[in-house]
Order: structure tokens, then C-alpha cells, then sequence
């Protein structure tokens, strides 16, 4: 009664020139990393040591490497490994973690006892420590690194998951459903499940970026695609030695990072509101 | 009382876990368990078999694992071969310059977010959105690209830092910058949301009411709220600035632990890895056990229920 | 000198006018009331008057003088030295409205350091003259605790200290007793008397006539944004000029508005004995029996912690009680099996008082009501149809179906819940305060539906309230709780009008009432 007061009632507005770009980029990346060839006529490995380090220009629009290859077709290629641990990971991590807090949530005591003891000893472990585990174990690697990072991840999912089937499982409408007489079952299928994959998939939209991050990070410690491949990460670690002397190549492979991350936060934050029913 | 005793079983567990854990790395590496811990290291036929006998190499697993957690109880988490020291050794010599890495950088984080949140939350829009890019920004940083760009723009192009080691404070302030970008966004975030749910609240209409300025009231009666939900990052906190720590003492060719486990794990120098693991478990466990003091210190609904 | 003079007051939110054109006046001494629902502007019109309506808010006079200083010039620093020295405020809810995280005495403190009443060193003893003078028992350990400590009539005394401790002229209380119990409201009413006899003016706003007749000497009655009409209370409540203080008046819940109703003569639907349930060494509920016949409604009233909510889940079958039992047309809840206690849930069925927590926000109306339908039995073909009856029975245009219950009306809301609860036709609906968030004109329509739908269907109710009002006009049988306790239970109207328990007298006794009505007549007429 009180409250009404003090809020002032906001209008929708139209989607904002912000989301439109992000949409758009977060668009390009998926080309790139689908059809590279659409997007540059080069080739990511061609080498030319005549035009080594050359500076943003005509020739080469943003440059070349130390090894004379053209960086903006190496940052085109880049964008599929990029993509691939991003949403590789993450994507493993939303299934195995939900599965997990699933039968953490809705199980008895002692199942919710022993998986969240579990994913507390996973939580305590930095990512960047347990994908060097892995590396110990398994050596390094694309394949490794999103394993590795989906391993760090998954604990969150399982918590999130865990709380909200809680959540719902004491929620009105739950309650409701049980008055009607519904079976436990149906309960969960119908109710439980839908209600507790809605935040669980904008927490997974918007952690695709971060997972990005992390892979990228891993690949720029060398744990990543072996040297030749084409990866943004890499491309950093590879030029670390010209910093000195060549400016792009340590901007124009951290900004592709960057600007990935940035949209795809964008765009998934954006969703947030929208599924929230919270005004953008 | 049943509730301390319940939370320092918990922690114990996670410890318990992680020595497990490390144990279970030990065996399923490739190869022979006294290779793995070797590693690249020369050793003679005769030091070899003694390694075996004296870490009970010879004998079965299970008998492994009980030496295993012994030793450690014991405090020895082994040694490294290659390092030619003890783990705890090892770790030692690193540890003081990352610690003061981190605390810089998380210091430094914190002040800057706290005052930009308190400047910041509930204000105009334009103010706002300004705030928010650039802490959307922050957050699509990652620290080592930013470590990177530091080092590109203040040390090469202006020259006002030096480039690389540990010697002096001015050695410390774009490491330290670096670590703390993607958490002051991230606090920045976290502070402002709270502070603007704490300024809706009825308890601050009323302070309001009673003539209270709009300082006071975000300082005096905001604030404390809005550090809940920070205190809720503090796990999160730890594995991040652990991250940016070995990446960003890469960028700077800081001595640290970042470089001791990075070599060890290009090295194959197995002890060291398994040391640093249980090791940060450890820090992990009380760092928890710090959070949870938090809460009561700062959230006085939360004492009767513990 | 008048202590506020306000004419022509505007308030908006962007394009949304909340209040339109309000004058007041407050004289010193004077205790002033503003009536109205929500969204009526009275809450905006109060703020108005610190300077405090928020950043979003437009706000214009023709006038505003406190004290015969002109305030529509104020600055922020004037309207600080104004708050809480002139003017003392006190919200509904003291469990938010006071700090969660600090002690009660630094609350009441505060203000009195603000405006330096008194130097630092002193403030302790202050704080305790004040906790005395708003009649908290042990001040000095009671000014150490949290707000989510103390009970709920202590915190709201508590804020009203704070409110008052720089002594100000006039004490703003914007619905001071709407989350308190019938008795704690009344001994807080008192407080307030008490300071307004002590030379305070007060200004009162609330949603209910009852309350505030008591204590106010003018009324003010706002619908949207507008005073629709002011006088004396007495004049107003007794002889209303506008139709719209008539509708609010007549809608107020009381024996008066009670339906004929056909004595029940039904079989027992439901029969509760000696049900027991603990919860973590709490007794919640000791000893409840009762019976429930078709087409009857059995009130259970009670204040908070009464026992009477949990007294409902076990009738539900929701929570197992530790002993006794309930059996529902005769059948027990313990000894069936998994699909027979399923296959009797559909003959009891539920509406809460919020009821939009019981919706799957996913949902749309007619999903709910086909959920409700199939669990009912109704076959797949018919269901689209019954759900538009459904709907029509509970007064709701069918083109509603496609919405989501978030996009309704309070009133809405609550009939698509009826027509849940209805749509697997149950033998009894339980229900737990159905009414108590809604506006007073709301909700003199639900309780009017519910009594049709009873005559109509024959569903027996049971009927929880904390609400004496309500429980007297819509039940046949009452039964009183305290402590897990019914400590009485009869007739409706003899146990109301000759009440044997001595808890029940002090509920009655601590109800505020409304001078009896001579309107009934006037608006029939």
C-alpha cells in the first residue's frame, strides 16, 4: 500500500541501441566461427616473413604478426575454438550439474548430504588449479581445457538447481498442485523442472562469456590449440615478445575476446530482464 | 556450540576431500607413481629405491593412502626433486609476493567500488549507465589482456613503470591494477545492486523521516547491507584472484606461487602441484570459516540461529 | 498559527497523477485522518508534507506552510531541520522500518544526534526516558536488541520513540497497526491517543474507517488522488455525504452485513480430533477437535501464532499430525495409500491468502483452471468449456483465460483461485485469510461470492481469519484459538454477543468499532 508509492511506475522501452549491437556481434562471431571463409579470403597460417609485424594498414587491416600472418583473418579463425570451449563447457556443466542438484534437491538427506560435499570439494579448488590437474593428468589441450573449465563450472549449476527445485518444491503453487491431488511426478515434471531451468539458463547465457575468459586464459598459459592453430589466447602468449614494438598484436586479439564476452553478457543479461519480467 | 562443531566437520571434509583428491591425481597419472613423482628430476638407481621404500611406494594402495594422509597431518607435503627442497620450502620462498600481490589488488578493488557504488547507486541515469558500461566492460576483461595492455601502454609507450620482477613498490602498482579490474566490476555490481535494494527499504524512508542526509544514510544505513551480498563472493573471490594471480605474474615475470606452479606443471614436478592443492584447500577452509564470522559480524538476525 | 497549511497539492509519477489537488490543514493539538484504499494517494499526500516523495515523483502546490514557514522554498537543508524536529513519522511495520541490522537504541538515538538534542554522552539515558515514555517494559536490556527480536507491538512502540524523540509537533503515522493483532492494534491505538492528549498533532492514514475513528477528530476520505469528502469523524461516519465513503462504510466487514443464511442440516464432512503437532519443541497445535457439516461455515479466528494456519495443513492432509486424527466424509488421512489419499484431496480444496504465490508463474489462467479440471476428472473435450463457466461462475469475464494471473487484479487473482478450488467440486474449501490483502471494497465482494457460491454448491467452509469482522458475517460456527487452543467455540452470533472465555471478551473488547450504522437503509433505498 505503502510501496506503491515509492516506486514510480517505469515504462517499456524499445530495445536498446546497446542489445541491438551485441545481438549483431554476438551474430558475427557465430558466422565466424561457422564459415570462416565468409568473413576473410586468407588463410590463418599463410606466412610471410617480408611483412612480419607491419602496423594496421591497407594491406593488412589490422596488421601481421610476428610470422607476417594477416592478424585479422588469425582473429576470424580464432573465433571457432573461442566459441566451441565456451559453449562446450558450459554446456556440459548445465547437464551434469543439474542432473546433480536434481538429486541433491529432490532427493532424500543423504543424497543432498553426499553430492553437495562433493561439489564443496570441487569449489574449493580454484578453476585455474584444477584445470592444471587435469593437464597433469590428462596433458594439455582443447579438448582438456573444456573439461576442465565444465568441472569448475558445474558445481554452481548443481547449487542453483538444488535450491530453486527446493525453492519450488515449497512454493504455493506446489502446494496448490498437491491439493488438487497430483502425483509427485507430475508435480515435478510439470512444475518443478520448468520453474528451476529459467534462471538456470540465463546464469548459463550470460556464464558462456566468462567461460570464454577462462578458456582463453588457459590457452594464453599454453595449455590451449598447439602454437600454429589460430586461437585468441595464444595468438597473446605468441606475440608477448613484440608487445614492445608492436601494439596491435597485443590489442586486436584481447579486444575480439573482449567484445565476445561483452555482447554475449549483453545479450544474456537482456534475457535475464526479459524472462524476469523486469523492465530492460 | 553444535553448529560450530558442525561447520568445522564440513570444513574438514572439504580438506579430507582435497587430499583425496590429490592422492587420486597421483595414481591416475600416466606411468609409475615414483616417475610421476620424480618427474624430470635425475636420480640415481640407489636414491630411487629409496624414495619407494620411504613413501611406501611398494605397497598397496590403500596403505599408500594412510601414509599419504599421515604424512600430511604431520605437516609434510613432500618434496620436490627437481626443486631439490621441501614443498612447504618452496612454497614459502613465493608465497610472501603473492600474498601482497593480492591483498593490494583485492584492497584496492574494494576501496575503488565502494566509493563508486556509494557515488553511483540510485542516481541519474546518465550516471548510471555510465557506471554500468564501464563495469560490463570490466567484467569482458580478461586480467591477463589487461595485464597486457598495462604493460603495452605504462611501461613500453610511457615508460613509467618498470616492465618486469618484484623490486619496490612501483613494481607492484600494475600488477596490482591488473588484478584488481575484473573484481572491482564485479563488486562495483554487486555493492550497487544492494545499496539500491538497502535505499528502497521502509527502514530507510524512516531514517530519512528523522532528517537524516542523503550521506548518512547511505553510508550509516545502506552500506552495511549492501555487504551481504559481497561477503557471498568471497569463495568465488578466492579462486578468481588465484586465476589473475599466476596469469598477471606471467605478463610481469613476477616471482610468485603463479610461477611456481606453472613451472611445476610444465616440469612434471608432481609434489609441488599436489602441495599447492592441498595447500589452497586449506586457505579455502578458513577463508570460509572468515566468511561465515563475517555474516555473524555484520548480520545480527543470523546470530540467534547459529 | 495552523500548524500545516497545504492547498493544492499535485503529486506525479511520470505520467501517472497520484494525488490531485489535496488540501489539509492541521491545527496543533489536532489529530487528522486521511481514509482511503490503495493507490488512493493518501500515503504521497503524508510524504508530501517532509518533502520526501521520492526522486521520480513531480510534485506542486498552490501552498505549504509548516509552522507559517513557506516550504515550497525549502532546500534540502531546510526540509532536514524539518524532519523529525517538527515533523515525526512512523511506518506500518516497524520489522522493516526500523534497521534489521542495529540495535533499537542507536534507532531511537539517531535522530536525537542528528539534530543535536542532546550531546552523545547523554543520548543513552534520553533513549531509555523515551522507551519508558512509549511504555516498553525493561528499557535498558530492550534497547540493546534487534528489531527481529523484539514482538511486534514492542518494535512498532519502539519506532514510535524514535519518531517522537526530538518532541515534535506533529506525529505522521501511516498505517501504524495494519501488520499487528487485534490487541497489540489497540494498545498501540492507545499510544497514539496518549500523545495527542500529551498536545502532539496526529495525522493518521489508514485503510480503515474503524481504526481511526477512534482517535482522529477530522477525516479526510481520498479516492484516486482526490479528498472526496472531509469533516468531523463523527459527522462523517454517521452521516456520509459521498457515495463512495458510503460504499467504504457499508463494506466494512460486520455481523450487519451477514446474508440470511438457511440453518445446515448436513451430514459431517469433516471431523478433526484431538489433533496435536509439534514443530521443533513448539506445541503449534494442542488438542484441536472439530466437525464440519455440508453447506456449513465454521470460522476459525485467532491472532498470529494462534495455531490456526497449521491447524488448516492438517485438515489438508498437507502435514501429518503427531497424534489425533482428521477424516474426510468419513475416511481418515492416515491408512490410505499413496493414490487414495490423492484421489481424496480433490474433495478438499484451498485458497490462500496470497494468491499469487499458488499460481506457476508460467501458467496462464486457463492453464490453471485445466490443471485443475483434469485433476478433477473432467475429460480433455469438456475442459476448455468448464473453464469459461468456471470463470463466469466466480464473476470473471472468460476472456480473461489467456492471461497471466501476474496480470491481474488482486480481486482477480482471488477468483481465479475460487475458481480453482472449485473446478474439481469439492465438498469443502478451506479458507486461510482470503480476503485479509485486499482493499475493503474488494473485499466485500469476494466474501459476497464466497456466500453465494455456498448457497449455490453447498460447499461447507472452513474459514480462517484473524478478522472478528469477517469471521461474524460470514460463518454459522466459530471457533476460537489461542495458544493451539480452541479456547471457544458456538454459534456465531451468541458467541459474539455473550462471549463465555475470557480471551475471547479481550478480542472483542480490543476490536475498534464504528459507530453503529444508519445507512443501511439509505443505500438499499
Amino acid at each position: 500500500m505503502t510501496a506503491v508509492a515509492l516506486a514510480p511506475p517505469r515504462r517499456r522501452r524499445a530495445l536498446r541501441p546497446g542489445v541491438w549491437g551485441a545481438s549483431l556481434f554476438v551474430g558475427l562471431v557465430v558466422v565466424a566461427a561457422v564459415v570462416p571463409g565468409l568473413l576473410t579470403s586468407g588463410n590463418p597460417g599463410a606466412a610471410d616473413a617480408v611483412s612480419a609485424l607491419q602496423g594496421p594498414g591497407a594491406d593488412h587491416l589490422l596488421g601481421t604478426d610476428a610470422n607476417g600472418r594477416d592478424l585479422l583473418t588469425r582473429i576470424v579463425y580464432g573465433a571457432r575454438p573461442s566459441l566451441l570451449a565456451g559453449l562446450g563447457a558450459t554446456g556440459l556443466a548445465v547437464l551434469v550439474g543439474s542432473a546433480l542438484g536434481l538429486v541433491a534437491g529432490l532427493g532424500g538427506r543423504f543424497a543432498d548430504e553426499t553430492t553437495m560435499r562433493l561439489v564443496e570439494v570441487l569449489q574449493s579448488l580454484p578453476t585455474l588449479l584444477l584445470a592444471l590437474l587435469v593437464f597433469t593428468i590428462a596433458g594439455p589441450g582443447t579438448l582438456n581445457s573444456i573439461f576442465a573449465i565444465a568441472l569448475y563450472l558445474m558445481p554452481s549449476y548443481a547449487r542453483l538447481v538444488r535450491v530453486q527445485s527446493k525453492l519450488i518444491g515449497r512454493s504455493g503453487y506446489v502446494e496448490a498442485a498437491t491439493s488438487l491431488g497430483l502425483g509427485r511426478i507430475a508435480i515435478v515434471v510439470r512444475h518443478v523442472l520448468p520453474n528451476a531451468f529459467v534462471p538456470l539458463l540465463v546464469l548459463a547465457t550470460i556464464e558462456v562469456g566468462l567461460t570464454i575468459v577462462a578458456a582463453s586464459s588457459l590457452s594464453f598459459l599454453g595449455f590451449g590449440p598447439k602454437p600454429p592453430a589460430p586461437e585468441w589466447g595464444a595468438m597473446l602468449s605468441a606475440g608477448r615478445d613484440y608487445f614492445a614494438v608492436a601494439w596491435w598484436v597485443a590489442v586486436f586479439p584481447g579486444l575480439a575476446i573482449s567484445l565476445t564476452v561483452l555482447s554475449i553478457t549483453v545479450v544474456g543479461r537482456h534475457l535475464q530482464r526479459r524472462l524476469e519480467g523486469r523492465p530492460s | 556450540m553444535r553448529t560450530v562443531l558442525i561447520r568445522l566437520g564440513s570444513s574438514l571434509l572439504v580438506l579430507w576431500g582435497a587430499i583425496t583428491v590429490a592422492f587420486a591425481v597421483l595414481q591416475l597419472t600416466p606411468g609409475s607413481t615414483i616417475d610421476a613423482i620424480l618427474g624430470t628430476a635425475p636420480v640415481t638407481p640407489e636414491a630411487r629405491a629409496q624414495i619407494v621404500s620411504d613413501l611406501k611406494l611398494d605397497r598397496p594402495v590403500p596403505e599408500q593412502y594412510a601414509d599419504f594422509l599421515g604424512r600430511i597431518a604431520r605437516g609434510d607435503f613432500g618434496h620436490s626433486y627437481q626443486l631439490h627442497d621441501s614443498v612447504t620450502g618452496a612454497v614459502g620462498r613465493e608465497l610472501g609476493s603473492s600474498i601482497q600481490l593480492s591483498l593490494v589488488g583485492v584492497g584496492l578493488a574494494f576501496a575503488v567500488s565502494i566509493v563508486v557504488a556509494l557515488l553511483t547507486a540510485h542516481r541519474r541515469r546518465s550516471v548510471r549507465s555510465l557506471s554500468s558500461g564501464l563495469e560490463l566492460i570490466g567484467v569482458s576483461i580478461p586480467a591477463f589482456w589487461a595485464a597486457i595492455l598495462l604493460l603495452t601502454i605504462f611501461s613500453f609507450k610511457l615508460g613509467w613503470f618498470p616492465a618486469a620482477g618484484a623490486d619496490g613498490a612501483s613494481s607492484l602498482v600494475l600488477p596490482a591494477v591488473a588484478v584488481a579490474v575484473p573484481l572491482m566490476a564485479i563488486f562495483t555490481q554487486v555493492l550497487r545492486e544492494g545499496l539500491e535494494l538497502a535505499l528502497d527499504e521502509p527502514f530507510v524512508a524512516t531514517a530519512r523521516a528523522r532528517g537524516a542526509s542523503d550521506a548518512f544514510v547511505r553510508v550509516r544505513h545502506a552500506l552495511r547491507h549492501a555487504l551481504l551480498p559481497l561477503v557471498t563472493l568471497v569463495g568465488w573471490l578466492f579462486g578468481m584472484t588465484f586465476g589473475s594471480l599466476v596469469v598477471v605474474e606471467t605478463v610481469f615475470s613476477r616471482p610468485g606461487m603463479g610461477q611456481l606452479i606453472l613451472h611445476a606443471v610444465e616440469g612434471k614436478d608432481l609434489p609441488v602441484v599436489l602441495g599447492v592443492v592441498v595447500l589452497t584447500s586449506v586457505v579455502f577452509v578458513t577463508v570460509n570459516i572468515l566468511q561465515d564470522l563475517a555474516y555473524l559480524i555484520i548480520d545480527p538476525r543470523l546470530r540467534g540461529a547459529r | 498559527m495552523s500548524l500545516i497549511e497545504l492547498s493544492g497539492l499535485e503529486v506525479s509519477f511520470g505520467d501517472v497523477a497520484a494525488v490531485r489537488g489535496v488540501s489539509l490543514t492541521i491545527e496543533p493539538g489536532e489529530a487528522v485522518a486521511i481514509v482511503g484504499e490503495s493507490g488512493s494517494g493518501k500515503s504521497v499526500t503524508a510524504r508530501a508534507l517532509l518533502g520526501l516523495t521520492g526522486d521520480g515523483a513531480r510534485v506542486t502546490a498552490k501552498t505549504l506552510r509548516i509552522d507559517g514557514r513557506d516550504a515550497l522554498a525549502f532546500g534540502e537543508k531546510q526540509w532536514r531541520e524539518v524532519r523529525g524536529t517538527r515533523i515525526g513519522y512512523v511506518l506500518q511495520d516497524a520489522l522493516v522500518s526500523l534497521d534489521p541490522l542495529r540495535p533499537i537504541g542507536k534507532e531511537i538515538a539517531e535522530p536525537l544526534l542528528l539534530h543535536r538534542v542532546v550531546p552523545r554522552s547523554e543520548s543513552g539515558d534520553k533513549v531509555l526516558e523515551l522507551l519508558v515514555k512509549v511504555g516498553v517494559p525493561e528499557p535498558g536490556a530492550r534497547a540493546a536488541q534487534y528489531p527481529h527480536e523484539l514482538s511486534g507491538g514492542l518494535r512498532q512502540r519502539a519506532l514510535i520513540a524514535s519518531a517522537i524523540a526530538c518532541d515534535p509537533d506533529l506525529l505522521i503515522a501511516d498505517e501504524p497497526t495494519t501488520a499487528l493483532d487485534v490487541t497489540v492494534q489497540a494498545q498501540i491505538l492507545r499510544l497514539l491517543a496518549e500523545r495527542k492528549a500529551a498536545g502532539t498533532a496526529l495525522l493518521l492514514i489508514s485503510h480503515d474507517l474503524a481504526v481511526v475513528a477512534e482517535v482522529a477528530d477530522r477525516v479526510l476520505v481520498m479516492r484516486d488522488g482526490i479528498v472526496v469528502e472531509q469533516g468531523p469523524t463523527g459527522t462523517v461516519l454517521a452521516e456520509p455525504a459521498h457515495e463512495y465513503t458510503r460504499t467504504l462504510l457499508a463494506a466494512v466487514p460486520r455481523a450487519e452485513n451477514r446474508a440470511e443464511r438457511p440453518p445446515v442440516e448436513g451430514p459431517v464432512v469433516i471431523e478433526a480430533r484431538d489433533l496435536v503437532k509439534t514443530f521443533k519443541g513448539r506445541t503449534a497445535v494442542d488438542g484441536v477437535s472439530f466437525e464440519l457439516r455440508a453447506g456449513e461455515t465454521l470460522g476459525l479466528v485467532g491472532e498470529s501464532g494462534s495455531g490456526k494456519t497449521t491447524a488448516a495443513r492438517l485438515v489438508l492432509g498437507l502435514t501429518e499430525p503427531d497424534t489425533g486424527r482428521v477424516e474426510i466424509d468419513g475416511r481418515p488421512w492416515d491408512g490410505l495409500s499413496r493414490t487414495e489419499r490423492r484421489e481424496l484431496r480433490r474433495h478438499i480444496q484451498v485458497v490462500y491468502q496470497d494468491p499469487l504465490g499458488s499460481f506457476d508463474p508460467r501458467f496462464t489462467v486457463r492453464r490453471v483452471l485445466d490443471e485443475a479440471l483434469a485433476a478433477g476428472g473432467e475429460p480433455r473435450t469438456s475442459r476448455r468449456a468448464r473453464a469459461g463457466e468456471l470463470l463466469e461462475l466466480v464473476g470473471l469475464d472468460p476472456a480473461l483465460l489467456e492471461r497471466r494471473p501476474r496480470h491481474l487484479s488482486g480481486g482477480q487473482r482471488q477468483r481465479v483461485a475460487i475458481a480453482r478450488a472449485l473446478a474439481p467440486k469439492p465438498r469443502v474449501l478451506v479458507c486461510d485469510e482470503p480476503v485479509s490483502a485486499l482493499d475493503v471494497s474488494v473485499q466485500a465482494q469476494v466474501l459476497e461470492l464466497l456466500a453465494r457460491l455456498q448457497l449455490e454448491l453447498g460447499v461447507a467452509y472452513l474459514f480462517i481469519s484473524h478478522h472478528l469482522g469477517v469471521i461474524h458475517q460470514v460463518s454459522d460456527r466459530v471457533a476460537v484459538m489461542k495458544d493451539g487452543r480452541i479456547v471457544e467455540t458456538g454459534d456465531v452470533r451468541e458467541v459474539f454477543a455473550s462471549p463465555r472465555a475470557d480471551y475471547t471478551r479481550e478480542l472483542l473488547a480490543a476490536v475498534p468499532r464504528l459507530p453503529e450504522p444508519r445507512l443501511r437503509e439509505e443505500i438499499a433505498s
